[in-house]
């Protein structure tokens, strides 16, 4: 056995904002000597496909900030508005442009040059229709017990 | 100041990617030398030195010149 520490992650989410904490989280600690294993199932998929479209959405989610105070007197249902969603997204992904916030694609190309192992569920690939070409290349199907193979012998395992 | 074999400017960038082209500096580096690392991300302060002690480079110096912080780290 190698000293080697080990962190497991399961990404179930398919949204841009939720899309940031396992990437970071890997690419990090593959720089700091990790070996690191991605699960990625059900909504997490979205997050391993060639053309990322991934939005963030004002819908539901009072926490989020909203441009120039419009939380203070804009009613959270009208955020159902059609175009709400697209022009969140655009504001987001410029505020993260912004501020220096890698994308998400610079993060998942950082992870697979540090060799951080991506795994696709494959029951969940099956479920979508699926197909291995709709996805970035250089990554693994795999199962749950797959999955506890490696977390099993994990120092941290994290569900996203 | 003390002296250093190469630098890397990651001004304006967030994290994790001051430390990630960091280690990524480091790799290209011999065992022994020094690389000076320019960041304005604040949360690097408290970063830089987690990552010194977890991959065993040392962290030599560390500091703020207007408002930029600088940190020389000696790869192991």
């Amino acid at each position: 056995m190698s000293d080697t520490k080990k962190l497991a992650i399961i990404a179930t989410k398919g949204s841009l904002d939720w899309a940031y904490p396992p990437f970071i989280l890997a690419s990090t600690a593959a720089a700091l000597g990790y070996e690191v294993q991605i699960f990625f199932t059900f909504y997490g998929l979205q997050l391993l496909r060639k053309k990322l479209d991934l939005q963030v959405t004002p819908l539901g989610n009072p926490g989020m900030p909203m441009p120039l105070g419009m939380d203070k007197w804009f009613p959270v249902a009208l955020t159902a508005l059609p175009g709400m969603q697209g022009m969140m997204t655009a504001m987001m992904k410029q505020k993260l442009k912004s501020k220096g916030v890698a994308s998400i694609e610079e993060l998942r190309e950082l992870c697979q040059e540090a060799e951080v192992k991506l795994i696709a569920c494959q029951m969940t690939v099956d479920l979508f229709d699926f197909t291995p070409d709709e996805f970035i290349d250089g990554i693994e199907y795999g199962g749950a017990a797959t999955f506890f193979e490696f977390a099993g012998e994990s120092d941290i395992c994290l569900f996203i | 100041m003390t002296q250093f074999d190469q630098e890397l400017d990651a001004t304006g960038l967030n994290c994790p990617l001051p430390i990630l082209r960091t280690k990524k500096t480091l790799a290209t580096m011999q065992s022994g030398q020094v690389l000076r690392v320019i960041a304005t991300d604040p949360g690097s302060v408290k970063d830089f030195d987690a990552f010194a002690k977890q991959t065993g480079n040392e962290l030599l110096e560390s500091g703020e010149e207007g408002g930029k912080y600088y940190f020389l780290i000696k790869k192991a």
